[in-house]
């Protein structure tokens, strides 16, 4: 299939719908609105339903609805919108259901801005909702690997039976890139014979649920998901590295602000100085197995993010104490740029290279 | 010899956790008894609040699915979405329905779902002890309002079925009550009525059913019956309030 | 002679009463001498003869008790 140029968010849709996905439950909030309008205007195109909820809360729970129906459903929205889906978001994880959610990320806390933030680091990778859960959390840093990893998160959805999230910003919902829709390999889904879509008389009835008032079956519910998520982080780490042959730092950077630092290493490469990236695709499962082996030249970590260094503690986690971890971040809307990076690098290496 | 009464197919033979003479239990009843008579038990998937009747998927003997606080309506509509030729329905608490609620029960209506709600409306909140909810009569004391409920502070109670009678999506709208064999009779009346409603995809349907707490109002199951007909039903008039005749 | 039979599921009664309240008859009562596996005085009939299988005792059940057969 021929590449086409595409804004994100847009593509976005398109790449849903090439998934399969025909059930789309939406909430408008800035800046990713041309998400819901596109699927307003596609979907019944292909025989698929998009509503307009009344709000972010009753959204995800239709999805989670549909997602009870055995159907392949997505919402999306932004960062505040994200934190009222969370109530959803928990029930869909308890009760096991397959849905996709696209953030697009804009600043915090509060109304905070419209411009794009990463400042969702810890909502999406923590929970955000109430128990012991964990979503897979995409995060793609160009339009392409948007489409890519959305097309997969429909598949690990239905695979796993847990709801998976891909997280975009401002800026990649917002810039224009030329896409390609590549033919997708059939992957072998079990299926969903445990879906609440009328028995029929041919059956028990199915229960879609995530009530457990005995402690014991909650616990052995908590112990069963948790295995779940153990083979979900022994499975689906995903990651890139980049000029990590001898770095004397290697950044950690994921999204959009990686190509901000890949570009910043490129320009210090120019001069003779070594610097690596380690850009984690997947967030949550955070991709520990890039951080076992580390070349011997690095002597510190750097944490590059758009927001205040809430990727700092995943990469603590990975580190083991074995090299120190630094920080460079904007935040509230602000972008890095390539010459920012480069300023903390040097600074972070005594100025004198 | 003829059987003129047993226990319908459209409930499981799990005895339920609702206190002695709680109205939940013949409310479950009578939905259940009009999807047997209505023949789609098997297309039906029905959604659980959380309330007293949270454990309503262990009852109805059907798909079902539980819902967060106040969501169902939300839910159900998902699930509709998801399969149109599928009997959806929603039964509800008015904690659920009408407080944390409010904004999925009207919207469901506003965009005319064709789902059926079942609103059971006991004037408390049962499940949590006997607060104090938005359909609590002036000066009935509860547990959040032990002095009784002064509208001063609190306001008035909701009428949910003449408000959302107002919004052209709700093509069917009846406030029935179980204190009698009479009552309970034209309330699965009105409980068949807004199935068929539903089956002929006509829009959204409910039946809100005056109903006891005689744990949290503080008195007998039966002496719950004549507080239900003497205080409740003046403040909540039963009757029809919209049918499809009438329906925009 | 009675025109109807009434028979009890007594174990899984709650003794609300609340089939006492409309007998035309009067004859459904609690049997305050007898408590079920539940804890509670089941409901019975006072006069089985006198039942007309009117059902309306087990309309007013919550708990499915009864079943209601009529000649």
């Amino acid at each position: 299939m021929a590449k086409v140029l595409m804004k994100g968010n847009e593509a976005i849709g398109a790449a849903a719908i090439n998934a399969g996905c025909r059930y789309f439950f939406g909430y408008p909030i800035t800046p990713q609105n041309e998400l819901p309008e596109y699927m307003s205007r596609e979907l019944p195109k292909v025989g698929g339903v998009f509503v307009q909820a009344e709000s972010e809360v009753a959204a995800i729970n239709m999805v989670y609805g549909a997602a009870g129906s055995g159907v392949r459903v997505m919402t999306s929205s932004s960062s505040p919108g994200i934190a009222l889906k969370q109530e959803g978001i928990s029930y869909i994880a308890g009760a096991e259901l397959p849905a996709v959610i696209v953030n697009i990320v804009r600043g915090g806390p509060g109304l905070g801005s419209i411009q794009p933030s990463q400042s969702d680091y810890n909502q999406s990778t923590r929970g955000g909702g109430d128990g012991d859960y964990h979503l897979l959390v995409y995060a793609p840093a160009n339009i392409q690997e948007m489409v890519d990893l959305l097309q997969d998160a429909f598949d690990k959805a239905d695979y796993y039976r847990n709801p998976v999230m891909v997280m975009g910003d401002g800026m990649i919902g917002q810039m224009m890139e030329p896409v390609e829709f590549k033919e997708r390999p059939e992957v072998d889904l079990p299926a969903k014979d445990w879906a609440a879509t009328g028995t029929e008389g041919k059956r028990a009835p199915n229960v879609i649920n995530s009530l457990f008032l005995k402690p014991e079956e909650l616990e052995d519910h908590n112990i069963r998901l948790t295995e779940k998520y153990d083979i979900m982080k022994n499975n689906e780490q995903r990651w890139e590295t980049y000029n990590m042959e001898k770095p004397e730092i290697i950044c950690v950077a994921y999204g959009t602000t990686a190509r901000i630092v890949k570009s910043a290493i490129d320009t210090l490469k120019g001069e003779g100085i070594e610097i690596g990236l380690i850009r984690p695709i997947t967030v949550w499962p955070f991709p520990e197995k890039a951080f076992v082996e580390l070349p011997e030249s690095a002597k510190m970590f750097l944490s590059v993010e758009m927001s205040m260094g809430q990727m700092i503690d995943d990469i603590k986690i990975v580190n083991q104490g074995r090299l120190p971890v630094e920080f460079y971040g904007r935040s509230g809307g602000m972008i890095p740029s390539p010459d920012g990076v480069v300023g903390k690098i040097r600074a972070l290496l005594g100025g004198a290279k | 010899m003829a059987v003129v009464f047993q226990k319908t197919k459209g409930l499981t033979d799990k005895q339920t956790h609702y206190c002695p003479g709680c109205t939940h239990g013949i409310i479950h009843r009578l939905v259940a008894e009009v999807l047997e008579e209505l023949d789609v038990l098997g297309e039906t998937v029905g959604v659980a609040p959380v309330g007293c009747s949270v454990l309503a998927y262990e009852y109805f003997n059907c798909d079902m699915q539980e819902a967060a606080h106040g969501r169902a309506p939300a839910v159900a509509t998902g699930i509709k979405r998801a399969l149109p030729d599928k009997v959806v329905f929603s039964y509800q608490g008015d904690g659920d329905l009408a407080s944390i609620g409010t904004a999925e029960i009207v919207h469901v209506a506003h965009r005319a779902e064709k789902i059926t709600t079942i609103f059971v409306n006991n004037a408390i909140y049962g499940m949590t002890g006997g607060q104090m909810a938005p359909t609590t009569l002036i000066g009935q004391k509860t547990t959040t309002s032990p002095y009784g409920r002064d509208s001063n502070i609190t306001g008035f109670p909701l009428r949910i079925s003449e408000m959302l009678a107002t919004i052209d999506g709700a093509v069917f709208v009846e406030r029935v009550s179980v204190h009698n064999p009479a009552a309970i009779r034209k309330a699965k009346k009105a409980i068949k009525k807004a199935f068929e409603v539903q089956l002929e995809g006509k829009g959204f349907g409910i039946v809100e059913v005056l109903s006891t707490c005689p744990t949290n109002w503080g008195m007998t199951p039966v002496n719950a019956l004549g507080w239900l007909e003497e205080n409740m039903i003046p403040y909540y008039p039963l009757g029809n309030f919209k049918s499809p005749e009438e329906a925009k | 002679m009675a025109k109807g039979i009434v028979i009890f599921n007594e174990d899984i009664c709650k003794g609300c009463a609340l089939c006492t309240t409309n007998c035309p008859v009067n004859i459904v009562v609690l049997d305050t001498s007898r408590i079920n596996q539940k804890g509670y005085h089941p409901a019975t009939l006072s006069d089985p003869d006198k039942c007309i299988g009117c059902a309306n005792c087990a309309m007013m059940c919550p708990d499915n008790v009864i079943t209601v057969e009529r000649f």
